[in-house]
């Protein structure tokens, strides 16, 4: 009960600085989710509602605004967001046999997470940072020319 | 303002920083000043100036001179070689790296820089270089001089196009929009940069933002509207970031906000971020998205120049499009028009990638061929091979083979061979390269990011993306070919915007050029190139293998057997095709069938 309590809070006070800070505005809707999915590490259906109601736009065009977008997510994330870019540069650079490291070494496959909630995996649309591919980001966290060898590595540093 | 002889960039990313940059920053610092050098020579903090593998390093300009391990204790003699006795101290320099940007190098001799001429030449943080580089003078010289219709006519007269990939005319898009009766309007710059592989944009927004704000303000006043948007991707937050300064900075000094430079014209612009989209770098999806929307399309007309943002008149133009703009109005629309060919004026920026020898970004006349892009400008093929294709104009471009290799880069030419410019990914692919598992991977990626407006596009892609992915798994059908061609037709007729129409350019365009290969994964189960994994098997040659084992120990399924010092054997219902038994081999005995 408690934690439940804790947990509305934490979606509240994203919300209310979210809006506080790009005013009550249709157009800044996609600001303010990212800003809130950000802070949460998803869109909990609490913050959509809580957003409806202070921005007085129905639930249905927020979810689907919501759930339109890579980045937002409607789904409960992992503690650490591994975006894997899979385009054709990544791709031609050895990105396949980098993205079989990667799953070997988590058991995941895109778009899941894991059973602990340490790790997410998803895949990115190109970064633009072509000329270091094959690309990861964990977090906020950079990787280039990542190799099938230096994934455990990589890895390890998370926890 | 200041002005400097020498710029000293040192690297300040954390790998340099650990090894001790700012001790050495702080050295130099004091030796310039000790030597009387201060007022000279200006010390700036940068990023990415090599691989920080032999840092603390610095780059001088205007000479681009690249030291590497430098230690404090090294300053006061570089310092005195450098600055007082204008000679370069060799031993500070990193024979290893000839080119200290990895994206950005030297300009080889068919390059013209226009676009990118102050990235990595300015501090894209300070505003003030970019007024010492001539910036801002154009718009000076708009706002005293020319009234909007001398704008919009010297825009015409250069020729510039959409650099966006449509290649519309941008003057004329400038002319619509500003005939429209109807206020407020709106200028919307789009760097929703999204093509894989294409990152000449964010380049640009990271290395010269204010050529872009520069461009969009002189358009604003071309148009007359006093509110612009830049729409850019959230996979770009340094791009975000640089914006944001350059746009205070320009707050700062009246070039932004009201009464511009006393003319009496206000103008402001806003960052808006996008979050993960591919569709809305197309225009009317992009406007939605500003809005608040999903980033749909919406059927056109009413073209965004009657009703855009906001259901109100609109012009938006490309990041490259908008950094054109104050060369132009400087250097005057006859300098423009004389690079490039009959119909496409001026410079074009392309990120090369893939196995070129030189990838990174490149900016050439338009007009010169692929064979001078790939070979002069981008040294030819990695490890010497051959040349196969070239891939230009992004996912919804085409895939040229070696027969186009003397066709001339402009946007009619590229459309006649059945490619188009797209916003300028050049992706070169050597002999190594499955065509038909390229189409796939484009499709893939198309059908990933249609926006599930129209039918065609959303159903489309998926079942000629199951057609695809059947070919590569060796279970293609004998009509498989002619399913893909009639799809291909349905779904560019049927669909309402730039990326369903364009979706099945990459099939249409293997299929025209390696049809062969296609024909081979139906008809004779066997990839030419060797890279589709159901239809390739590996073998150990007899009497190449020693028997050493490493193979076998080193196989994830088991599916290598032999006794020490006899030819191993693999089973080829076992294998998974992994390739790592032909990564660890010695003695290059094992091959793919």
């Amino acid at each position: 009960m408690t934690i439940e309590i804790k947990e509305n809070t934490a979606i509240q006070q994203a919300v209310d600085e979210a809006i506080k800070r790009y005013g009550i505005k249709q157009d800044e809707l996609i600001p303010i989710l990212n800003d809130v999915n950000r802070a949460i590490g998803f869109l909990p259906g609490e913050a959509l509602d809580e957003i409806s109601k202070q921005l007085k736009l129905p639930k249905s065009q927020l979810f689907s605004v919501a759930s339109f977008y890579r980045m937002l997510s409607t789904k409960p994330r992992g503690r650490h967001v591994i975006q894997f870019c899979e385009n054709a540069p990544c791709h031609v650079a050895g990105g396949r046999q980098v993205w079989q490291a990667l799953v070997d070494e988590i058991h995941l496959n895109a778009e899941e997470t894991s059973a602990d909630g340490k790790w997410s995996l998803v895949t990115t649309s190109c970064l633009g940072i072509c000329g270091v591919g094959p690309v990861m980001i964990i977090d906020d966290d950079i990787f280039g020319n990542v190799d099938p060898k230096t994934i455990p590595d990589i890895l390890s540093r998370y926890h | 303002m200041k002005y400097y002889r020498s710029h000293v960039l040192v690297c300040v990313d954390p790998e340099c920083l650990k090894k001790g940059a700012h001790e050495v920053m702080d050295a130099l610092q004091d030796e310039l000043v000790a030597q009387g050098l201060i007022d000279e020579v200006q010390v700036l903090e940068t990023s990415r100036i090599g691989d920080c593998a032999h840092g603390p390093e610095l780059m001088v300009y205007p000479e681009g001179i690249h030291y590497a391990n430098l230690t404090p204790n090294d300053i006061p003699y570089l310092v005195e070689e450098h600055f007082l006795k204008g000679r370069i101290a060799t031993k500070f320099i990193d024979e290893q790296k000839k080119s200290t940007d990895e994206e950005l190098s030297a300009p080889t001799a068919k390059e013209v820089r226009v676009v990118l001429r102050n990235c990595g030449v300015i501090d894209p943080d300070n505003i003030e270089d970019y007024i010492a580089e001539d910036g801002y003078q154009a718009l000076g010289k708009v706002l005293t001089e020319d009234t909007p219709e001398q704008v919009i006519d010297i825009v015409l007269r250069s020729g510039l196009r959409g650099r966006g990939g449509a290649g519309f005319p941008t003057g004329k898009k400038w002319q619509f929009c500003r005939a429209s009766a109807e206020t407020p309007k709106y200028i919307i710059c789009n760097a929703d940069e999204g093509d894989p592989g294409a990152f000449m944009n964010r380049r640009v927004l990271e290395g010269d933002p204010h050529s872009v704000l520069e461009g969009m303000i002189i358009g604003a006043y071309a148009i007359g509207c006093n509110q612009g948007y830049i729409y850019c991707r959230a996979e770009y937050p340094i791009a975000v970031r640089t914006l944001n300064i350059a746009i205070k900075q320009a707050r700062a000094m009246g070039l932004l906000g009201k009464n511009i430079l006393g003319s009496g014209f206000d103008f402001d612009i806003e960052v808006r971020m996008g979050a993960g989209a591919f569709v809305c770098g197309e225009e009317t999806a992009l406007m939605s998205s500003i809005e608040g929307r999903r980033g749909e399309p919406r059927p056109r007309p009413p073209f965004p120049a009657v009703k855009g943002l906001f259901m109100k008149p609109s012009n938006i133009n490309n990041v490259e499009t908008f950094s054109n703009i104050p060369q132009i109005i400087l250097r005057g629309p006859e300098w423009y028009a004389s690079m490039g060919t009959e119909k496409s004026k001026g410079t074009k920026t392309f990120a090369l990638a893939g196995d070129v020898k030189h990838t990174g970004l490149i900016e050439v006349p338009f007009g010169l061929t692929l064979r001078e892009i790939v070979y002069d400008v981008g040294g030819g093929i990695k490890d010497d091979k051959d040349f196969k294709a070239i891939q230009t104009g992004g996912p919804m471009g085409g895939c040229l083979p070696k027969e186009y290799l003397d066709l001339s880069m402009d946007y009619e030419e590229l459309a006649k061979a059945g490619s188009i410019m797209g916003s300028g990914g050049l992706v070169v692919m050597d002999e190594g390269t499955c065509m038909v598992d390229i189409a796939r991977f484009f499709m893939e990626f198309i059908q990933d990011e249609s926006c599930g407006k129209c039918t065609p596009c959303r159903v489309g892609t998926k079942r000629m993306l199951e057609i695809l992915e059947r070919i590569c798994d060796g279970k293609g059908q004998p009509d498989d070919i002619d399913t893909l061609e009639m799809l291909c037709d349905q779904i560019r007729q049927d669909s309402l915007c730039g990326l369903g129409q364009g979706a099945p350019n990459p099939v249409v365009s293997t299929l025209k050029h390696f049809r062969d290969e296609y024909e081979a994964h139906i008809v004779e189960k066997r990839c030419p190139a060797k890279v589709c994994k159901a239809l390739i098997r590996y073998e150990i040659i007899d009497g190449t293998c020693t028997g050493c084992t490493v193979c076998a120990r080193n196989c994830p399924v088991s599916a290598i057997s032999g006794e020490r010092r006899q030819t191993h054997v693999i089973a080829p219902d076992v294998c998974i095709r992994c390739g790592i038994c032909m990564q660890v081999c010695n003695f290059n005995a094992i091959v793919i069938q």
